[in-house]
């Protein structure tokens, strides 16, 4: 199967070399054990990322959206090893987080920081803004304390507070002030990878956008590399380079920003897209909104072949036997279906083409895939740097 | 709705949460409230039914009428029968505002029973008729589930059922689908659309979100610090918004159904303290057109267009006024 990658022409403009790249996921996987009884006996898995790969350029935004329960958070929580993964490796820079040391995931972690969703439960109502921000340093050691309280200081004035407010406690601040507070936090020790975690929807919306501004501004001065984690569609587009798509703890879409919106490949995708409302009467009652069935099933059994098949309108037999590799469309624009839209017939030809060099052909799949082999099918064809 | 005023007596000072907000609103016509969190949307409508706890809650002043009656004025036993009956209310969160050790049959049937004097087993074959009609499978056995065997969208639709159980004249809908993924919202407001056309219900609709408004209202006011600052029909409220506060809230959203920006347009500084409001209008602080006038003097609620209200003493796009051009460009 790795042959076939190199058949096949990998122009990923975004992904890039080896040079720029920040941080490479492959195949990553957290399974949480579902346990009863007394003896904790196990009687069921949640797969809540079940085999994600990709790659992340230094300086670039890769935003993570999907709904509720389809792993983005997860993923987000287990590069930083916040989670530890059941299988899959993540490397920063090379460096393979997965078999460090408690102690040695410590020491990374200065490369590493997260925002978090909710500013009033991520700061410790006890400590002053000065403590918390200047937390990080003293876990690390950096400078004595004067050099600290200078640079906490001069962190608050960068994220549009002022140095003033070095005393005083986090209930004394608005929601949006508070997520400047955990910004400063996560800045505190310059890290490269910042990992933000639905970083403004707990904002209101004129409060959002001073937000999600200063995040833009600080990525210019500080170099950083952004995986931006939300639901709204609309804030995503905004601040990503590359966004990908995650339903039930698969990726099922990975592609350049816009071009996902204006092509989207997946089916899901095309009906998350039309399910946004659009503040404007007209275009809201013109344009046609394909309404999803059902709920989201449950990641402890999820559907075999694509896991989005009980609810896609184009399913067909293939669908609910064969779960579609994650598949490269070009431009850097991948996705996992079997009905892929929005692809001219030469760009089909060509995958499918590439598709019957592979040893795994669809034909062989059309048992239900076991997981450990099936669901670890996608990797090689992830963003390759080479 | 006429010259509201509901205050909160706390220990830090009063919280004036509405400060005089009238409107009207027609039978079966769909009137959206817009606003961010604190601008007094929900208060306006826990007012109405008379839902605002007291103590520290009061309404001020103001009158509700509602069918020829002023709710305000209503015992509470009349009031009583009002909620329910004639205005439901949806929430949220679906799961506070279930009961979790009861069935969702029995909760629904417990109104049936109390507002239209149905015996138990007219109200739960009624029960079971509204769980078909807003959309939950295999209605006939999951009436006797518990709200915890849902999903968060299903509780909204029993949510939903439990409102409509007494064929209401006026639906409060407060932030139905904020907590709702984006697909499951997109089916919740097209069951609220579907359910409106066919029982002709009027319906009020309290969201932060302009996207959702704009699907489902057919006039919108749009509220900040307690009042309404601007009011009009869905189309001229999006198409030609003229507060700079409704200005603000456009702008600063980014939109699928245009190209992406290279920045976004925030609303500059903080929603005001309802305790110590700022002097004149209220929106004056972070207001990009402010002029010497609006220090002092509140604005009120003045059409600009028939049909279209706002509460600026700046017509932002109307007028030629060169001070307005430069704040424009200023933006």
């Amino acid at each position: 199967m790795p042959s076939t990658t190199t058949t096949r022409p990998m122009h990923v403009p975004t992904s890039g070399t080896a040079v720029g790249e920040l941080l490479r996921v492959d195949n990553l996987q957290v399974h949480f054990p579902i346990t009863r009884g007394i003896f904790q006996r196990q009687v069921g898995t949640v797969r809540a990322v079940d085999g994600v790969s990709f790659a992340i350029k230094q300086g670039e935004t890769l935003g993570l959206v999907g709904e509720s329960g389809c792993g983005k958070s997860t993923t987000g929580r287990a590069i930083l090893q916040l989670h530890k993964p059941t299988g899959g490796s993540v490397r920063l820079q090379g460096k393979e987080l997965t078999t460090l040391s408690g102690e040695d995931v410590r020491r990374l972690r200065r490369e590493m920081q997260m925002v978090f969703q909710d500013p009033y439960a991520s700061l410790n109502p006890r400590k002053r803004v000065g403590s918390i921000i200047g937390g990080p340093m003293k876990i690390h050691g950096v400078g004595d304390k004067g050099e600290r309280k200078q640079r906490v200081q001069d962190l608050l004035e960068t994220v549009g507070l002022s140095p003033e407010h070095y005393n005083r406690f986090p209930h004394e601040f608005s929601g949006g002030q508070r997520q400047r507070i955990g910004v400063a936090r996560a800045l505190a020790l310059r890290p490269k990878l910042v990992v933000a975690d639905e970083p403004v929807s707990a904002l209101d919306v004129s409060v959002q956008a001073q937000v999600i501004n200063l995040l833009d501004e600080l990525q210019d001065e500080f170099h950083l590399t952004y995986i931006f984690i939300a639901h709204d569609l609309g804030v995503v587009r905004h601040v990503s380079d590359r966004i990908a798509v995650m339903y039930l703890g698969k990726l099922v879409e990975l592609s350049p920003a816009e071009e996902l919106y204006q092509r989207p490949i997946m089916p899901y995708t095309e009906a998350l897209l039309s399910a946004v409302p659009i503040p404007d009467p007209d275009l809201s009652e013109q344009r046609e909104r394909i309404v999803l069935q059902g709920d989201v099933p449950s990641p402890i059994d999820p559907p075999s072949g694509c896991r989005f098949h009980p609810r896609c309108r184009y399913m067909t037999e293939i669908c609910r036997e064969v779960e579609p590799p994650l598949t490269d469309y070009g431009n850097g624009h991948f996705a996992a279906c079997h009905h892929p839209l929005n692809v001219d017939a030469e760009t089909l030809r060509r995958v499918e083409a590439s598709e019957k060099l592979s040893p795994r052909s669809a034909d062989e799949d059309a048992t239900p895939v076991d997981p450990g082999k099936g669901r670890s099918q996608p990797v090689p064809r992830i963003p390759d740097s080479r | 709705m006429k010259d509201l005023r509901t205050q909160f007596f706390t220990q830090d000072g009063v919280v004036k949460a509405v400060n005089g907000v009238s409107f009207t609103l027609n039978e079966g016509e769909a009137l959206g409230l817009v606003g961010e969190s604190g601008c007094g949307k929900s208060v306006s409508a826990l007012s109405l039914m008379r839902l605002i706890p007291q103590p520290p809650g009061r309404i001020v002043s103001g009158e509700v009428w509602f069918d020829g009656r002023n709710l305000l004025k209503l015992k509470e036993d009349d009031m009583r029968k009002v909620r329910g009956n004639d205005i439901a209310m949806i929430f949220q969160d679906p799961m506070t505002s279930l009961n979790p050790v009861l069935t969702i049959g029995r909760q629904i049937s417990e109104a049936l029973e109390l507002h239209k004097g149905m015996d138990r087993s007219a109200a739960r074959k009624r029960t079971i008729e509204l769980l078909e009609l807003v959309g939950i499978p295999a209605a006939r056995s999951r009436v006797d589930d518990y709200p915890h065997q849902f999903s968060g969208g299903m509780r909204q639709r029993v949510m939903i059922a439990m409102a409509l159980s007494c064929e209401p004249k006026l639906l409060l809908a407060d932030e139905p689908t904020t907590a709702l993924d984006v697909t499951i919202q997109a089916q919740i407001l097209d069951l609220i659309k579907r359910l409106r056309q066919e029982l002709g219900m009027a319906i009020i609709m309290i969201t932060h979100d302009l996207g959702v408004v704009a699907g489902i209202a057919d006039r919108i006011n749009v509220m900040y610090a307690g009042y309404i600052v601007e009011t009009g029909t869905a189309d001229e409220l999006f198409h030609n918004p003229r507060h700079p506060y409704t200005l603000g809230l456009l702008k600063s959203i980014p939109r699928l159904d245009e190209p992406r920006k290279e920045k976004l347009v925030p609303i500059e500084g903080l929603p005001p303290d309802l305790v110590d409001p700022p002097p004149g209008c209220p929106f004056q602080p972070r207001c990009p057109y402010a002029v010497e006038r609006c220090v002092p003097e509140n604005p009120s609620l003045e059409p600009v267009v028939p049909g279209h209200r706002i509460a600026c003493w700046v017509d932002v796009t109307g007028s030629a006024n060169p001070q307005v051009e430069l704040a424009a460009q200023a933006v």
